[in-house]
């Protein structure tokens, strides 16, 4: 038996993760690459809020009440908390399939499809499920190397396979999906507060001071605040109410985005959604209050077999200090990759008319409360007995 | 004299480490047991006995570690009291609350992780097997290194 070289290496998983996403603060933060929308987001909200809290606050308090600007601050902490907790979790990204695991399921596709004659397109790659009494196609990700599981879709901007993917957000940077949709829709739903909140107060506070002295020396008196609180107020109270509104209904009808752009589950063909439980409640419930999912794209700890092998073999894997026994990395044929590209194509498609309907602007502001659960990814080569 | 008998006689007695296993043994394949979508999306993972253990383990074995998964992914997951609770308290402290805290899934998650790590010195190391704990997969597949027969396999 060879002696296995035993050494010391210390590599962050994240840092090896395939996938355009980029990491932060020991990869505890982890965002899409294009980050230019969140900063506006979070310009908007954090300039109308200052604007807010600076001309109208000091008249309110005093004239009104104290708890004006209290109540304010706090749902502008919340906001912030949700918007950057959105933005900076994992939102449930699958990691890629290693070699031998690859090499396992085209074995199985193999067998199951029997011999190809040549120059004759081979069947797509598709398993049927029985979710509830209903029929289930699991798409094959030609880039993750896996059997996408149900609700699963691959986000081409984050070159990512996202478990129970709702849609990739600009506006939040990441995607949302299984980890991050309840932080998203509270996000929405405290944004929609805090903008009809603001409004509502702005028109109080012109109408107070009007009162006292006029509604055109009013104006002149903040000639900053109005246009620019109000306008913006204005349409984003539209938008983001009819987001939030939007998203009730998906989660009454425990349904993603996804879903509802491609029509899964509209009754066509006697499709019904097998993942709703019928029960409006119980569907809030679920999306709303169930379990905080675990972080499964870089996980702490093991590598399961001490490295025998050279460096990594070609495809980026996630934990290349595995043996590779027998791997033979097929590559895709040209027709393959045309359909994955046809799949990539389709997919971002979705995401520009979904991301259309999504709408314009939240207003932000952040400060920064931490977020998403941390994990530490340090890959060794040996790996250490759990001692009990 | 006695000790080759022993080692010949008696090849499966002789205590794998996993460290052991680790470091010296060859690995002949690699089993992927896959996921289980019939209830939905919860975590299961299918029962049936894959083809290529058929010589080192015993069906019945298998499929209990597979059930005990399982039941503890399905309690991990479970909705009910405990996790509206959770989630309506971490809700109301924006979610600030798991900072200090575990969520039940983790708590949970490292049950599994020591069940997998109890099943693999009691049944499977001594058979020249290794579990690997799905969360190192991504939920994805239980996979089952399979490693060389010693005694058949070439000396060291």
């Amino acid at each position: 038996m060879s002696a296995v070289m035993v050494s010391r290496k210390v590599t962050r998983k994240w840092e090896k993760l395939p996938g355009k996403n980029t990491f932060c603060c020991d990869g505890r933060v982890m965002m899409a690459r294009q980050k230019g929308v969140f900063y506006l987001t979070l310009f908007l909200i954090i300039g109308t809020c200052a604007l807010f809290f600076a001309f109208e606050c000091p008249y309110l308090a005093v004239h009104l009440s104290p708890a004006v600007p209290m109540f304010a601050a706090v749902l502008f902490l919340f906001v912030v908390a949700m918007l950057l907790r959105t933005s900076f979790s994992d939102p449930g990204v699958l990691p890629r399939a290693l070699p031998e695991e690859a090499t396992f399921i085209e074995m199985e596709i193999e067998a199951a499809n029997g011999s190809v004659p040549a120059g004759q397109r081979p069947p797509p790659r598709i398993r049927n499920v029985q979710i509830n009494s209903q029929i289930v196609k699991l798409k094959y990700c030609y880039t993750c190397k896996i059997f996408r599981p149900p609700r699963a879709s691959h986000c081409s901007i984050c070159d990512n396979c996202v478990e129970r993917f709702d849609h990739h957000c600009p506006w939040v940077g990441n995607c949302v999906g299984k980890r991050n949709y309840r932080y998203f829709y509270l996000f929405t739903l405290s944004l929609s507060l805090l903008t009809i909140y603001i409004f509502a107060f702005d028109i109080v506070h012109v109408v107070m001071r009007s009162v006292d002295s006029g509604f055109v020396s009013t104006l002149k008196e903040s000639p900053g605040t109005y246009p620019f609180d109000v306008v913006i107020c204005f349409f984003t109270l539209w938008s983001v109410v009819g987001l939030t509104g939007f998203h009730t209904y998906l989660i009454s009808l425990n349904q993603t985005t996804n879903e509802d752009i491609k029509g899964s589950w509209s009754g066509k063909n006697r499709l019904q959604n097998p993942y709703s439980h019928k029960n409006i409640m119980r569907n809030c419930c679920e999306v709303l209050c169930g379990p905080a999912y675990p972080r499964v794209s870089t996980v702490k700890g093991r590598s399961p077999i001490a490295k025998e092998n050279g460096p990594t073999p070609k495809s980026k894997s996630i934990n290349p200090t595995e043996t590779i026994s027998n791997s033979k990395e097929q590559d895709p044929t040209p027709k393959e990759k045309a359909s994955a590209l046809k799949e990539r194509v389709s997919c971002s498609k979705e995401k520009r008319q979904s991301s259309k309907e999504q709408g314009p602007p939240p207003k932000e502001k952040a400060s920064a409360p931490p977020l998403a659960s941390p994990d530490d990814l340090t890959d060794t080569f040996l790996e250490k007995e759990r001692v009990h | 004299m006695i000790h080759i008998l022993h080692r010949f006689f008696f090849p499966f007695l002789q205590t794998h480490s996993l460290q052991d296993l680790r470091q010296q043994a060859p690995v002949a394949a690699k089993v992927f047991v896959q996921r289980d979508y019939t209830s939905g999306t919860i975590c299961q993972f299918q029962t049936k006995f894959p083809a290529a253990l058929e010589t080192r383990i015993d069906k019945q074995q298998f499929e209990d570690t597979i059930r005990k998964l399982n039941s503890l992914y399905a309690e991990a997951e479970k909705l009910g009291g405990r996790s509206y609770l959770e989630g309506c308290l971490a809700c109301l402290t924006a979610y600030t609350i798991f900072l200090c805290m575990e969520t039940h899934y983790e708590k949970v998650l490292k049950k599994i992780a020591n069940y997998i790590q109890d099943q693999n010195d009691k049944i499977y190391a001594p058979r020249g097997l290794l579990l690997i704990d799905p969360i190192e997969r991504g939920l994805r597949v239980v996979e089952i290194t399979v490693f060389e027969d010693r005694s058949t396999g070439p000396g060291r």
